[in-house]
């Protein structure tokens, strides 16, 4: 009981564990999208590409507030789509060089902005970078609040354009028969996983937000042939990784927020592999050693 | 040896020998294995930590590689499955740098492995650790790595060229033929993850990857042959080093990231420039074609009624916005171009095709 005591009253453990759980919900929703139309790595690159928008931001306005650097983020993230998209639809470049590209030079660039500032001599610049690598034990309630808003603004437009968006994600030559502008909608969509990535850089971090978009769609595919299904079961499993791997780094010493929620989505991956849907890996060695004995010994 | 001469050594052997295997991982449509990689050898460099009670190159390598190849099985196991290749490798390689961090966090908080550090790399540091044969300092020991590493890759390319061209561009055919495409595929990937991890501790995680992945894009967007391909991608790798140094040297920021950068730049160029396959030459072409059709068009329709009673009407300038749905600028445009293509004749508004126009109006309309 204590626990939920805590969860409600502990200024740490209530803003940690709440921004966790919304952006597991929130990377959950999209990243069943995402994973649908292949576009599993487009986090990884997104969050990468971010870094240099965080610097001009900070750049141009000397405020490490996290709205100012989450817009930077944001823009970045925005641009570096673009080119994903662009270099997609225009070149022979298949879309895994593409992503390797942006995901590269926007993070090498962000790079010789970090060192540019560093040089500046601004006492103030100091962690700036931190706010890329994920420190969920220091959120504020501002910023869960921010998370809050632009995470229900990106699902809002997701309940808004559902049905565009199932359609663009199981047959997008049909959507554009039906009048329906696939790039248009794919580029929105794929734009609305800035949002989530935006909202996760302060909690996990660059590195495993991919995770964290990619992990609770892979677990709610096993579970499930339906699209809504998909989602609901991706969010709450989104959900509630996100809450005990706040849970567990707050209350256990030196383990980290991010990589507590990672470690415990790939544990619910691996038992949705191993037993989710009747094609999972531990039934489907049972059907084939029952099978296997049913057979007759071959005759010498 | 001065240090920036050392460092630029360091970076272009860097630039050779990821750009050799990234040429074969690109052509494959593995481009972010090599990403996935670079993180995920976190772990394996954690084990070899604990295994040897203390930094120590060798089981830090050996362990370096294990886990990258670890990353490559579990993605392979995975995509064969239920899983698209994509998702498979944005799962595994969180997890395991994820294993890393909380390993590193929760039992050696106080030795000091920079995770955010390991991603930036610092080549700058390289001349510090130089390598003493019998008494001489005969240079950086990131050099000898990579250049060892560059010399492999060159023998493995060299020596399975005609069974890495095949298994690359139809592995079906070469399975049939009795050449072990996963064999080399493995073999193929072990050099990523070794070449990874040798560069990944003289550049960085994110320069490594960007050395495997740039170059050979840049090169396949500039020629269509496999040797050219593997030269220019050697060429651009080399060349974004050294400018990338030399940059970086001179406005005093991250060697690593102004190399990924100006390797982002010349990627831009050839998206923009490359002769065929660019962005420019692409709507060029369009935009040729535009013309070209318009002008076809605008000789079959007079050809069409130069002879009939309705000519006056049909023929004349004006009409052509109706027919063929031109506005005036685009309508004068063609005509103007026809006309000065000697392809037709105008009196006020009305035209009339000349011997050649009438040619090619039926040239045209024959195809």
């Amino acid at each position: 009981m204590n626990l939920i005591h805590d969860l409600i009253f502990d200024y740490t453990l209530r803003n940690v564990a709440l921004g966790s759980a919304i952006l597991g919900v929130v990377s959950g929703v999209l990243g069943c999208f995402a994973v649908l139309r292949r576009q599993g790595l487009m986090g990884d690159a997104l969050s990468h590409a971010a870094l240099p928008g965080v610097c001009l931001a900070y750049m141009a306005t000397h405020s490490k507030s996290p709205v100012v650097l989450m817009i930077g983020a944001a823009l970045a993230g925005l641009i570096g789509m673009a080119i994903i998209l662009l270099v997609e639809r225009r070149t022979r470049i298949d879309p895994g060089s593409a992503l390797g590209i942006v995901l590269t030079v926007f993070f090498g660039f962000g790079v010789v902005l970090l060192t540019v500032i560093q040089k500046g001599n601004d006492a103030n610049q100091a962690g700036l970078d931190k706010f890329l690598f994920g420190q969920a034990a220091a959120l504020v309630s501002d910023q869960v609040t921010t998370m809050a808003i632009v995470g229900g603004a990106a699902l809002f437009v997701v309940g808004l354009l559902y049905k565009e968006f199932k359609l663009l994600a199981f047959d997008t030559g049909f959507a554009g028969v039906l009048g329906f502008r696939p790039h248009f909608l794919g580029g929105l969509l794929t734009g609305l996983l800035v949002a989530a990535i935006v909202i996760g850089l302060n909690t996990v971090g660059v590195i495993l937000m991919s995770a964290m978009l990619v992990a609770p769609a892979c677990a709610a595919r096993q579970w499930t042939n339906r699209l809504s299904a998909m989602i609901g079961i991706s969010a709450l499993v989104g959900a509630l990784a996100g809450l005990s791997g706040a849970i567990i780094s707050v209350l256990q010493e030196r383990v980290p927020t991010g990589p507590a929620i990672v470690l415990l989505l790939g544990a619910i991956v691996a038992i949705s592999l191993l037993f989710g849907s009747a094609e999972g890996w531990v039934w489907d060695w049972i059907r084939r050693r029952r099978n296997r004995l049913a057979l007759p010994e071959p005759s010498r | 040896m001065s240090a920036d001469l050392q460092i630029s050594l360091v970076a272009v052997a860097a630039g050779v020998a990821c750009a050799l295997v990234g040429v074969f991982l690109v052509l494959r449509r593995m481009a972010m294995m090599a990403d996935a990689i670079s993180h995920s050898i976190l772990p394996g460099i954690v084990a070899g930590y604990v295994l040897a009670h203390g930094p120590n190159l060798l089981l830090g390598f050996l362990g370096a590689t294990a886990s990258g190849l670890l990353t490559v099985v579990l993605v392979e196991a995975l995509s064969k499955g239920k899983l698209r290749q994509d998702a498979a490798i944005g799962l595994v390689f969180p997890i395991l740098f994820a294993l890393g961090v909380l390993v590193v966090s929760k039992y050696f908080a106080n030795v000091h492995i920079d995770t955010d550090a390991v991603l930036y790399g610092e080549i700058a540091f390289a001349p510090f650790d130089t390598v003493n044969v019998a008494g001489r300092d005969i240079g950086p020991k990131s050099f000898w790595v990579l250049a060892v590493l560059a010399i492999v890759n060159t023998g493995f390319i060299a020596v399975l060229y005609k069974e890495l061209k095949l298994a690359t561009f139809d592995p079906g055919l070469a399975a049939s033929l009795g050449f072990r495409p996963a064999l080399l595929h493995y073999l193929l990937m072990a050099l990523v993850a070794v070449t990874t991890v040798g560069a990944f501790s003289a550049v960085g995680a994110i320069l490594s990857v960007a050395l495997i992945i740039v170059p050979p894009v840049v090169a396949s967007l500039l020629t269509e042959r496999l040797p050219r391909m593997i030269a220019l991608s050697v060429a651009v790798g080399a060349l974004g080093a050294v400018l990338g140094h030399r940059v970086a040297a001179w406005s005093n920021v991250s060697i690593s990231g102004m190399i990924a950068t100006v390797l982002g730049i010349l990627f831009g160029g050839a998206l923009l420039f490359a002769p065929g396959r660019g962005l420019i030459a692409q709507w060029s072409r369009r935009r040729a074609q535009k013309v070209r059709f318009a002008t076809e068009m605008l000789l079959v329709h007079l050809a069409t009624h130069q002879e009939t009673a309705a000519r006056d009407i049909e023929c004349s300038l004006p009409h052509l916005e109706s027919e063929l749905g031109w506005d005036r600028e685009v309508a004068a445009r063609i005509v103007g171009r026809a006309e000065r293509l000697g392809l037709l004749e105008r009196e006020e508004s009305l035209l009339s095709l000349t011997e050649a126009g009438l040619r090619q109006a039926y040239l045209a309309a024959e195809r």
